[in-house]
């Protein structure tokens, strides 16, 4: 997705992309709390693997409740009236995401590097779309720190009104593997753009470039405290965040499943704030008036990327009759001229599925797709001797209520299924207690305008799949969330 | 905290020319004027003098810049280096006479911070969408208003530019900028840097030259969407007139002030005293919004006078390089005799001369710092604007009368109170006509707050996000 730049008018172009580092080295794998590192309490620790080679790259504290209560008081004391991150001018606040942004930039090959062998992720993905996102979502939100306005408000009676817009306090923030370092940033740029403190607990997949923003975050120069990150697993250190009764706040990416545990948690412990952002079965909506190529390329892209692990990902791609046989016959050409292999690699184009778990759960819906009577175009099995990777697959004549059409599989497995009129399409792109994002592609304004409106979904597309930038909000409708963020 | 590094007192002027396009040009007419250094009285060079043939046409040299990528525009401001402050600081005091160590402490940081918070508001500025009556989906565009024309003054040059091109650019627009023909020299350093920093050709062109010539030209130019402009109300009619009178282009003006500083006897009087003399004399009495007219409340009048004559007494005049300087000369020999003129008027309409009252030296444009007591509403020196070194006390009795005679004024720019009383300061601070009003300080600025003036003070606001207002144009 290269920029569009004009000899009179210089836009940024990406950068060119360099070599991944030979023999990264992790330095990082202890639990960082007040700007130190800490063991665990109980001692213990755990693997983090290689998806692409099922090798283990090292192992990290396992922080537990002990733990979280110990990041927990940090990030409490760091809160304090009068501390220096309670007393900091705003624009200050600004200055020191800023600073991180330049550090991020600086050490952006080894954060890449990181990403790649710990998460799965294509190295070019990691290098140019993930850091270029982090990047620019700490500098848009250093932007911010000082433009909070609360207002005076002309109440009736003789009283000056006015609000604060002050910082909730501690925020607990559970981010998930499918995009490790962006959604550490999405969390706790703006809670630190906005005076607050936080402890985070990565995915015990994908610890190890958190961890490694904690030394930047250090040398940034945020006050102890201010930043707190407790690696560890969800039923452990998750839930301690989720149950506790002195965190303020708790923001969770990952599945639906445990949302609604962490809600619940939130209910039962001190009623903390809850936003939520969790997983989706978007429909992606085609017209005959498309432009077909277009269409067929944003729907490959939208559906694939990243091996399918994404809440955003259009896994029900609506194709309207008249156009459905020769996009099927498209999109199974495109998903054909695909290299898997090790993300490291150049010319690889896609890398593992996170882990066993994930790979076992994608394999078992491609055998109900199977079952249940979809027709297999390509793919359908693992593939490889080593590390989690399964073909791209491509499923047609999907109906609504096969498991394929209804559950959210987050591996390389489209759905294609065919429509007749607007109607219908609404009322099937809506039936789903998902609500996340969708698309339709068309070049008919009021088509458009009507999806607009009509769709259910946090984020609707026109004729593109998957735009995200720091400047829009992005959240769920329905099951999909509670919120928004950026 | 770090002391402050050392300045070059003879730095080297290397711009000195028009910019326009990234480009350096002489001026048409091949004219040059020159800029003097007011400690000494000389001439620190010739700059090239820009008049209407070099504002003309400009339009066709500003490229689309309003296509680049809001966040990017962002990111590219100028004067992020130390090393380029300190020169910056140094040329501005030379330029202007402020002393180095506020240009550095004070002017340098406000420009860099100013800059800083512009840009983070490129990608923000929402518009929004509308739900109209009837099946119409209705959006509202927040554009740039277009070409720019920017008129600013010589009291705080370097600020002034950063106050002006700051909301301009982040909001998508392109700038021409006539420079104070006092102090022309950082405006052009800064446009270097504009360069460096990676801005297209022609998004800010920067013209040295006068009021009456260039800043004319623009006001009455037929392809400059908008006229942004800060200095004397005088001057301020003549822009406005102008901008009707030719394409009625937008008009934003920051003009003239006489700021009522209300002293409560319940005020803090330490306090108080320290902050009515800096609300006066810094920037040697050279800021719009400087606290002319001190009203003291009549319980502590004798002791406030006294004080405050004591303090204006131990004021260091000297050398504006010299660390230990507190007040520089006035900008140019016309300021300098204007206000010469000021305080003999009240000499002769009966105010008591208290302390000061003449040149400070025999050479460049210093004047002693100056109060006079027992001034009187109706006196020139209470109703005109003197812009100098000059302080005049005035005495009241009850609130309501001294925010009668606190409004009595056609300006409305600042206003302050002294007060610990909760209630005194939210009836006063909400009776003042003022844009913005100090309560027990003064002389806060941010680049994140409104600044402005009601009535003949000016029109619109500039900083905070009310300034990006007067930079876009709302398409619906």
């Amino acid at each position: 997705m290269k920029k569009q730049s004009s000899d009179s008018n210089p836009a940024p172009v990406m950068p060119a992309l360099p070599e991944p580092l030979k023999d990264l080295k992790i330095k990082y794998t202890k639990i960082f709390i007040d700007n130190e590192w800490h063991d665990s309490v109980s001692g213990k620790k755990f693997a983090v693997f290689n998806p692409a080679t099922e090798e283990k790259i090292c192992e990290v504290e396992e922080g537990d409740k002990a733990d979280v209560d110990k990041a927990v008081k940090a990030a409490r004391k760091a809160f304090e009236l009068g501390s220096t991150w309670r007393t900091m001018d705003a624009s200050e606040r600004g200055r020191l995401l800023n600073k991180l942004a330049d550090l991020v930039e600086r050490d952006r090959l080894i954060l890449a590097t990181m990403e790649t062998i710990d998460g799965g992720k294509l190295f070019s993905m990691a290098y140019l779309m993930d850091l270029g996102a982090c990047i620019k979502t700490l500098r848009y939100c250093a932007g911010w720190a000082d433009k909070i306005h609360g207002r005076t408000v002309p109440m009736d009676g003789n009283f000056f009104t006015f609000t604060r817009h002050e910082p909730i306090g501690v925020c607990g923030q559970i981010i998930p593997w499918n995009f490790p370092l962006v959604m550490f940033i999405w969390k706790i740029a703006p809670a630190l753009c906005c005076g607050n403190t936080v402890v985070v607990k990565p995915a015990e997949q994908t610890p190890l470039s958190a961890l490694y923003m904690g030394s930047l975050i250090k040398e940034a120069g945020f006050p102890p405290g201010v930043v707190n990150i407790v690696p560890g697993f969800g039923p452990t250190a998750g839930a301690a965040i989720s149950h506790h009764m002195d965190i303020d706040k708790v923001a969770f990416t990952g599945s639906t499943e445990v949302g609604k545990l962490i809600k619940e948690a939130a209910g039962k412990s001190n009623l903390k704030r809850v936003t939520l952002e969790l997983g989706g079965k978007s429909p992606n909506i085609i017209f005959a008036d498309a432009d077909l190529d277009a269409a067929v390329e944003f729907a490959h892209i939208g559906l694939f990327y990243h091996q399918g692990q994404c809440c955003i990902a259009g896994s029900r791609i609506f194709v309207e009759e008249p156009i459905y046989d020769e996009f099927v016959r498209r999109s199974i050409e495109r998903a054909k001229k695909y290299t898997l292999g090790d993300p490291l690699k150049p010319g690889v184009q896609q890398g593992p599925q996170i882990d066993k778990e994930q790979y076992k759960k994608i394999l078992e819906l491609i055998e109900s797709g199977k079952k249940e009577g979809a027709k297999l175009e390509c793919g359908g099995g693992p593939w490889g001797d080593k590390g989690y990777f399964i073909q791209p697959t491509v499923f047609s004549n999907v109906t609504d209520d096969m498991r394929i059409a209804k559950e959210e599989i987050f591996g390389p497995v489209q759905q294609i299924m065919k429509f007749k009129t607007i109607d219908e399409v609404i009322k099937r792109a809506n039936n789903t207690t998902y609500g996340l994002a969708a698309a339709v592609f068309t070049k008919d304004i009021d088509k458009a305008l009507t999806f607009a409106a009509a769709l259910q979904a946090g984020t609707v597309w026109v004729n593109c799949y998957s735009a995200l930038s720091a400047q829009c909000p992005f959240g769920g409708f329905k099951m999909s969330g509670n919120g928004r963020e950026m | 905290a770090s002391p402050i590094p050392a300045p070059n007192p003879r730095p080297d002027i290397a711009y000195s020319k028009i910019f326009i396009n990234n480009e350096w040009h002489d001026a048409v007419s091949k004219k040059t004027f020159p800029t003097i250094n007011p400690a000494t009285g000389e001439v620190i060079c010739q700059v090239a003098e820009g008049d209407k043939v070099n504002a003309v046409g400009l339009r066709w040299v500003c490229s689309p810049w309003e296509q680049v990528q809001r966040g990017w525009r962002g990111r590219h401001h100028p004067m992020s280096h130390l090393g380029s402050s300190v020169f910056a600081a140094a040329l501005e005091t030379l330029d202007n006479g402020k002393p180095y160590a506020i240009s550095y402490l004070v002017d340098l940081d406000m420009v860099v911070k100013c800059l800083r918070y512009f840009a983070g508001w490129s990608d923000k500025f929402h518009g929004k969408t509308i739900p109209l009556d009837g099946d119409f989906f209705c959006y509202t565009r927040h554009e740039p208003v277009g070409v720019c024309g920017q008129i600013i003054p010589w009291n705080f040059p370097l600020l002034m530019q950063a106050w002006k091109l700051g909301p301009a650019l982040a909001t998508g627009n392109v700038v021409v900028m006539k420079v104070a023909e006092q102090t022309p020299l950082t405006a052009l350093y800064v446009a270097s840097l504009i360069k460096e920093a990676g801005f297209p050709p022609g998004v800010v062109n920067i013209i040295p030259g006068y009021g009456t010539t260039a800043g004319a030209a623009i006001s009455s130019h037929m392809d400059v969407d908008k006229v942004a402009f800060t200095g004397s109300t005088e001057v301020g009619h003549l822009i406005q007139k102008a901008a009707a009178e030719s394409n009625l282009k937008r008009v934003t003006l920051e003009l003239g002030g006489k700021s009522p500083n209300i002293i409560m006897s319940d005020a803090d009087m330490d306090w108080a005293v320290d902050q009515a003399h800096f609300a006066l004399f810094f920037n040697q009495g050279q800021c719009c919004c400087a606290g002319s007219r001190t009203y003291v409340q009549e319980g502590i009048y004798n002791e406030f006078v006294e004080r405050s004559v004591e303090k204006a007494k131990a004021r260091v005049v000297g050398n504006p390089f010299d660390f230990k300087t507190e007040q520089g000369p006035q900008v140019d020999e016309e300021q300098f005799k204007k206000i010469l003129g000021y305080i003999s008027t009240g000499q002769r309409e009966g105010a008591k001369l208290l302390c000061g009252g003449s040149p400070a030296a025999d050479r460049g444009y210093f004047i002693q710092p100056t109060v006079f007591g027992d001034v009187q509403d109706s006196m020139t020196i209470a109703r005109e604007e003197i812009f100098g070194p000059v302080m005049q006390i005035l005495k009241f009795r009850t609130i309501e009368e001294v925010i009668e005679r606190a409004n009595d004024s056609k300006y409305g720019l600042a206003a302050a109170v002294f007060t610990r009383d909760l209630d005194k300061a939210n009836f006063v601070s909400q009776s003042l006509r003022a844009g913005t009003v100090w309560i027990n300080c003064y002389d806060v600025f941010g680049a994140q707050a409104p600044f402005g003036g009601y009535k003949a003070s000016g029109n619109g606001r500039e900083l905070g996000e009310y300034g990006l207002e007067a930079y876009v144009e709302v398409k619906n």
